[in-house]
C-alpha cells in the first residue's frame, strides 16, 4: 500500500497535501481499499466551513458508507466534481485524480499535529 | 478467527479478507461490482467452505429430519436437494438451510455462523431419536462455488459426469479435477451453476482451485467474494441469515411459507405456526426498489435504516445495495402488512431524507 512521504494523514485515514495555506483533502489508499467500490460521494457545499473533526460530506461504497470529515479547520472553497462521474477515481488514484476538497485553513498550526507517513504507516499496521 | 482449505489462495490472489461467521474469508479480490459482473455475464468462482455441514444418519434419519425441517423431506430422494429451514418451539428461525438425500444418510448445509447454535440444537433433538446420529463434517469439507452462464462449459472440461443432465436442485456424486466430489446444481446467485462439495484432506486443495481456474481461463473465470456473493443474492431476492432471518422471525413473516409444510406430520414449530397462520402476521419481509434510479448512488439503504409512511415508521431494512445490473438501489426489509402490497410506494430515510421506494416482488432480476 502506498503512502507518499510528501503528504500528512489522519487516524481518520484522510491525506493532505499543504499548499500554503490551502490544504487538498482525499482519502488514503487504506481507506479506499477498506471502502471497496465507491460509488459517489456528497460533498460539503463550497463556501461552508467546518472546524476539525466535523462531518463535512458522506462516501458511499457499495458495501459500506462512510463519513469524510474535516481533518483542519476551514473553508471549503473547492471540491472535485469529476468524480460525480467518476467516483472510481478515488480507489485507484486516491492521491491525485481522487482528491475531494480543498479547505483554506483558519487554523493552520493545526497541521502541525498531523500524521507523517511514517507515523501514519504505523497506524495502519495497528489497525 | 477460523481458515478454510482455500486461505493461502485467496492472500495469493491478494483478496482482502474479513471476518465472516468466525471465518476469514474474502470479501472481494478486484472489486464487487467486476466480480458481480463477472457472475453475471460469464463466470465466477468463490470459496464457500464456511457453510457448515451436518450428516444425519441411522434408522430413523428421514423421521428425524422431518421433525427438525420445516420442508417434506418425503419429496426427496437419492440426488434430490431441497431448500428448507428449522425453528424453535416458538416458530422463531433457527436457520435456513439445504437438505441433501445422500442415499444412506442426510446433509444439512447450514450457515457459518449458525453452525454452533444448530449443531448443539440437532443433537439435542437427536438425544431423544435412538439409532439417530448426528455429524458435524464442517471442518472436513470443502465448498466451491462455480456460478454463472459459463460454469457448465468451464466444469465439463474436468469431469466425465454429463453436467447438463443435472437439474437444478439435483446433484450427481463423481470425479472432478480427479476428486470424489458432490456436483450439486445449487447457488447463491440465480446463475446457472454448481455447488462442488469434497473432502478437504483427499488432496491438495489449491490444484482443484487451480485446475478450476486453468480450465475457465477461456471463459475470463475469476474469483469472487463475499461481497459479490451479497450483490449478487440480493438481486434475487434470497435470503441471509441475520440479516434478513432471526430468531425473532417467523417462516410466514419472511416469505418462507413456501416451504412450510404444515400437512407433512409434526415438526418442530408446527403449532406456534399454525396458530400465527390462522391469526395473520403483522409483518411481511417485502422487496423495495428505488423510484428514481438517478438519486441511486447518494441513498444506498442499509441495514437498519427505517421504512416511511404518512410520516411514520412502518418498518426496517434489512439488506440494501446499490444493484450492480440495474444501477438502481434495491432493498429487502419488513413492513406493516398494510403497506406490504406490490407497487405501494413508500419510502426509506437515509440519513434523515426521505427517498421513494416502490414495493416491489423479488427477484429483481429476471434470469
Amino acid at each position: 500500500m502506498n503512502f507518499p512521504d510528501d503528504l500528512k494523514y489522519t487516524k481518520e485515514h484522510e491525506w493532505l497535501r499543504i499548499e500554503n495555506d490551502v490544504a487538498v483533502v482525499g482519502i488514503t489508499d487504506y481507506a479506499q481499499s477498506e471502502l471497496g467500490d465507491i460509488v459517489f460521494i456528497e460533498f460539503p457545499e463550497k463556501g461552508s466551513s467546518y472546524s476539525q473533526n466535523d462531518s463535512m460530506g458522506t462516501i458511499e461504497a457499495v458495501k459500506t458508507v462512510a463519513d469524510l470529515y474535516a481533518p483542519v479547520s476551514g473553508e471549503v472553497i473547492e471540491v472535485n466534481d469529476e468524480l460525480a462521474d467518476t467516483p472510481e477515481s478515488v480507489n485507484q488514484d486516491p492521491y491525485e485524480k481522487g482528491w475531494m476538497v480543498k479547505i483554506k485553513m483558519s487554523n493552520p498550526s493545526e497541521v502541525d499535529a498531523l500524521l507523517d507517513s511514517a507515523a501514519y504507516k504505523e497506524h495502519v499496521a495497528e489497525a | 478467527m477460523e481458515k478454510t482449505p482455500f486461505y493461502d489462495v485467496h492472500t495469493a490472489l491478494g483478496a482482502k479478507i474479513v471476518d465472516f461467521g468466525g471465518y476469514a474469508m474474502p470479501v472481494q479480490y478486484t472489486g464487487i461490482i467486476d466480480e458481480h459482473n463477472r457472475v453475471r455475464n460469464r463466470v465466477g468462482m468463490f470459496d464457500v467452505s464456511h457453510m457448515g455441514e451436518v450428516e444425519v444418519s441411522g434408522e430413523r434419519a428421514k423421521e428425524f429430519v422431518q421433525y427438525i425441517t420445516l420442508n417434506d423431506v418425503n419429496k426427496l430422494y437419492e440426488g434430490r436437494a431441497q431448500y428448507s429451514a428449522m425453528t424453535y418451539d416458538d416458530g422463531g428461525l433457527i436457520d435456513d438451510l439445504l437438505v441433501y438425500h445422500l442415499g444412506d444418510k442426510y446433509m444439512l448445509v447450514i450457515n457459518a455462523a449458525n453452525r454452533d447454535k444448530d449443531v448443539s440444537w440437532i443433537e439435542k433433538q437427536a438425544a431423544s431419536f435412538d439409532s439417530v446420529s448426528v455429524n458435524d463434517k464442517s471442518d472436513s469439507i470443502a465448498l466451491i462455488a462455480v456460478q454463472g452462464p459459463k460454469s457448465g462449459d468451464v466444469l465439463q472440461r474436468l469431469t466425465d459426469v454429463d453436467l447438463s443432465g443435472i437439474k437444478f436442485y439435483h446433484f450427481e456424486s463423481g470425479k472432478l479435477a480427479g476428486i470424489d466430489m458432490i456436483i450439486s446444481r445449487t447457488g447463491y446467485t440465480g446463475e446457472y451453476g454448481f455447488e462442488l462439495y469434497y473432502h478437504a484432506t483427499q488432496a491438495d486443495n489449491a490444484s482443484v482451485w487451480n485446475a478450476i481456474q486453468e480450465a475457465g481461463k477461456p471463459e475470463d473465470i475469476g474469483p469472487a467474494g463475499l461481497g459479490a456473493r451479497d450483490t449478487l443474492r440480493l438481486e434475487m431476492g434470497l435470503l441471509l441469515y441475520g440479516n434478513d432471518m432471526n430468531e425473532q422471525i417467523s417462516p410466514l413473516e419472511a416469505g418462507l411459507g413456501w416451504i412450510t409444510k404444515f400437512d407433512k406430520g409434526d415438526f418442530i414449530g408446527k403449532d406456534a405456526l399454525l396458530a400465527l397462520k390462522e391469526k395473520g402476521i403483522q409483518r411481511k419481509i417485502t422487496g423495495l426498489k428505488i423510484v428514481d434510479a438517478k438519486l441511486s448512488r447518494r441513498a444506498i439503504p442499509r441495514k437498519g435504516y427505517p421504512i416511511m409512511a404518512n410520516g411514520k415508521q412502518i418498518g426496517e431494512v434489512t439488506s440494501g445495495t446499490l444493484s450492480p445490473t440495474l444501477q438502481a438501489c434495491i432493498a429487502m426489509g419488513y413492513i406493516d402488512r398494510d403497506f406490504a402490497e406490490e407497487g405501494r410506494e413508500v419510502a426509506i430515510s437515509v440519513r434523515g431524507n426521505n427517498v421513494a421506494y416502490v414495493v416491489t416482488k423479488p427477484p429483481f432480476i429476471r434470469r
